[in-house]
């Protein structure tokens, strides 16, 4: 395949001037219905075609009954929703009108048994004849947020984002796109692989790395035919961009009879896992720890070394947090003297002096806006994970929901409260912001109570409000190990 | 699985950097006894021949002697031991070898990925701690040396009881050689260094079993 025929299909795929729903259905319980309401409901900007042996009109979208009726050179993806046996003579039809690539979400194939595996091989073989892109069969649909294109059977459409994903099943694709909507922090592509039978995962991961619009590839991956193609793909990527991946199947129990104890030894899983480190990929525990260290990747600069200072309001949480940094590749800063004298001027003496910086509520009105930056700014300090923010307005809710408000100076003391938070928010996206530095909020405010002026402010500043400190550290982790991945390798390749 | 004797496994290893000990292969009791007075006592005196992939468990392996006499009273025995379905013999005089800490490396053809060097803790002990670590051939120096930053158990690759921390630059060396290995050798189907012992904080492999196709 040359170069610009695979660039054209990507095209087609992820950004098409027009999609053809092909078996769209009036029955909204269909794929075929459920297809075009969401391509018609999401604000997609192509003209929409609709095809089903029928005929009439489908929310609003006149259905022709035969491919050849449809207008030349208007459509390049067509989204198939018609029963196995119908689809090759789709594809062709569909070529002849310029379309270039196919999502198709039929089953029936491999995954059917029998006969479903050579009508599959025959799929893929025609698709590759005529020029045609193949995502599926057997898949759930694709995403693509910069064409505001929502083609496919599943929910929900993520806000848009600089996030990835290419899935080997289709309900990890919604799963991940459920915390889209949860954070705030969204989706560029998606795609449901399906059976992957001509587009497969690697292949999906290794256009992430060459489109500009996407900053980090998320995937999902089970079974995997070339395990050295898709190391190469992974690897193509890593240098420019991370890749963040979660395998299923990874447990010991595929292990391989062989003679030498080496190869005895040698589990899918255990080779898997040194495949992808040594690619500089980072391999998430489950659907939401990927998905925080997507979001980190996103929204976050990238440490420049291991260095981490914990700022915190209350004592034991910076305790548990130092305990987390400890146990993973990160380094807990012994507080540089110079800092410790600059915060010493701002706290009275019962604060930590010692990293975590413990401010044990000497804050006034800007002691953490103040402390945040002077942790940030210093020279020897690579990351910051900041606790303890939503507390005023927590005390502020229960006083607002109280009986008394907003008298006796509530309405006063609750809106002081809800300013200072939304402060310190904004002071924490801001100073990683100047210092070009990871700046790390953790709170459990952020799912027991989102709509708390803190983490509702992170939320609005674009990043990710940790629901724990562990897991703000987990998600620091990862970025510090791609950093280390490159500086170990810089001057080895591009 | 045809595999090439301890002797020819370690010559073919050592020609592509990985270090092994300095060794002897021996005909008969007098040469052997000869070898180990070059090499220096203690020494250990192991039966070697392309068969012998299994020399512990037929008890062709006899450990710490001190002095000629010792050395060519096992010789005699172990190649007294030898049937005729282990073909050419000889013996294998080599220094006795001894540390705390041992570890096991190797090289593994895997389906889905290819060559594969590895690395893991423990010896005989492997299997149980599970400590293994893969990476594809080719393995650049940063490959090597995040496999070993990647062992779980970290606090045995340090100072432990008298014996310095390992010397990773030299472990680096013996799982760069095991790729440079897989990559001229496209024959061999499989490698273990098992055990590599951990002397004076050089990995040392004392076994080694090259398996080819």
């Amino acid at each position: 395949m040359t170069d610009t025929l695979r660039a054209e299909q990507f095209r087609a795929l992820f950004e098409p001037r027009g999609v053809i729903v092909a078996g769209a259905s009036t029955h909204p319980a269909k794929f075929g219905f459920t297809a075009l309401h969401n391509i018609r409901a999401n604000g997609y900007r192509g003209r929409v075609f609709a095809t089903n042996l029928e005929g009439g009109e489908i929310l609003g979208v006149p259905v022709a009954t035969d491919i050849a009726d449809l207008p030349d050179g208007q459509a390049d993806l067509v989204f198939v929703c018609t029963p196995a046996g119908a689809n090759e003579s789709l594809l062709r039809a569909c070529a002849a009108k310029g379309v270039r690539a196919a999502f198709v979400t039929s089953a029936g194939y491999r995954e059917a048994g029998g006969d479903g595996l050579a009508a599959e091989r025959r799929l893929v073989g025609l698709a590759d004849e005529l020029g045609i892109l193949m995502a599926g069969p057997n898949g759930q649909g694709l995403v693509s947020t910069p064409a505001s294109l929502c083609a496919q059977i599943v929910a929900p459409y993520p806000p848009p984002g600089r996030i990835s994903i290419a899935s080997q099943s289709g309900n990890f694709v919604s799963s991940f796109m459920n915390y889209g909507v949860q954070t705030g922090i969204g989706v560029c592509r998606a795609v449901s692989a399906g059976n992957a039978a001509a587009l497969g995962i690697g292949d999906l991961i290794a256009w992430y790395g060459e489109d500009p619009v996407t900053g980090v590839a998320l995937a999902y991956v089970e079974g995997i035919e070339d395990g050295r193609a898709f190391y190469d793909q992974v690897r193509s990527v890593t240098p420019h961009k991370p890749v963040v991946l979660v395998k299923g199947g990874a447990t010991p129990g595929g292990q391989r009879a062989a003679a030498s104890h080496t190869g005895s030894l040698a589990t899918e899983g255990r080779v898997f896992e040194g495949a992808m480190r040594q690619a500089g990929a980072t391999l998430a525990e489950g659907v939401e720890q990927a998905y925080e260290v997507a979001a980190t990747f996103a929204t976050q600069p990238l440490p420049k070394g291991p260095n981490t200072v914990v700022v915190t309001t209350a004592g034991g949480w910076g305790v548990v947090t130092a305990d987390a940094v400890w146990a993973s590749s990160l380094r807990l800063l012994p507080l540089p003297e110079d800092l410790r004298a600059e915060i010493d001027r701002r706290l009275p003496p019962r604060w930590s002096r010692n990293n975590p910086v413990d401010m044990a509520g000497g804050e006034t009105r800007d002691t953490i806006p103040e402390v945040l930056d002077l942790v940030a700014a210093h020279p020897e300090v690579d990351a910051v994970v900041y606790l303890g923010l939503g507390i005023q307005s927590n005390t502020a809710r229960s006083l607002r929901a109280g009986p008394f408000y907003p008298d006796h100076g509530l309405e006063r003391i609750v809106a002081f409260h809800e300013r200072q938070d939304r402060r310190f928010a904004e002071a924490a996206a801001a100073v990683s912001e100047s210092s070009g530095k990871p700046v790390l909020t953790a709170t459990e405010l952020a799912v027991c109570d989102p709509a708390n002026p803190g983490p509702a402010t992170v939320r609005d500043s674009g990043r990710l409000c940790y629901p724990s400190a562990n897991r703000a550290v987990a998600a620091l982790d990862a970025m510090w190990r791609y950093a280390r991945w490159h500086r170990a390798r810089a001057g080895e390749d591009a | 699985m045809p595999t090439l004797s301890e002797a020819d496994s370690k010559a073919l290893l050592a020609r592509h950097g990985v270090p092994v000990p300095a060794e002897a292969l021996a005909a008969s009791p007098a040469e052997s006894a000869v070898a180990a007075a070059r090499i220096g006592f203690p020494v250990v005196a192991k039966l070697c021949g392309a068969g012998l992939a299994h020399k512990t468990e037929r008890g062709l392996v006899r450990l710490n002697l001190r002095d000629e006499a010792a050395v060519a009273d096992a010789a005699a025995a172990l190649l007294a031991a030898a049937t005729p379905d282990d073909g050419d013999v000889g013996v294998l005089v080599g220094p006795m070898v001894s540390g705390l800490r041992e570890l096991i490396a190797g090289l593994v053809r895997d389906p889905q990925f290819g060559p594969c060097v590895m690395l893991g803790v423990g010896g005989v002990l492997t299997e149980a701690l599970g400590d293994v670590v893969f990476r594809l051939v080719p393995l650049t120096r940063a490959d090597a040396a995040e496999m070993i930053d990647d062992l779980g158990t970290q606090g045995l690759l340090g100072p432990l009881r008298g014996e310095p921390a390992v010397d990773r630059e030299r472990l680096v060396d013996v799982l760069v050689g095991l790729a440079a290995v897989a990559a001229a050798e496209p024959g061999i189907r499989s490698i273990d260094l098992n055990p590599l012992i951990v002397s004076a904080g050089t990995p040392v492999a004392v076994d080694a079993l090259v398996e080819t196709a």
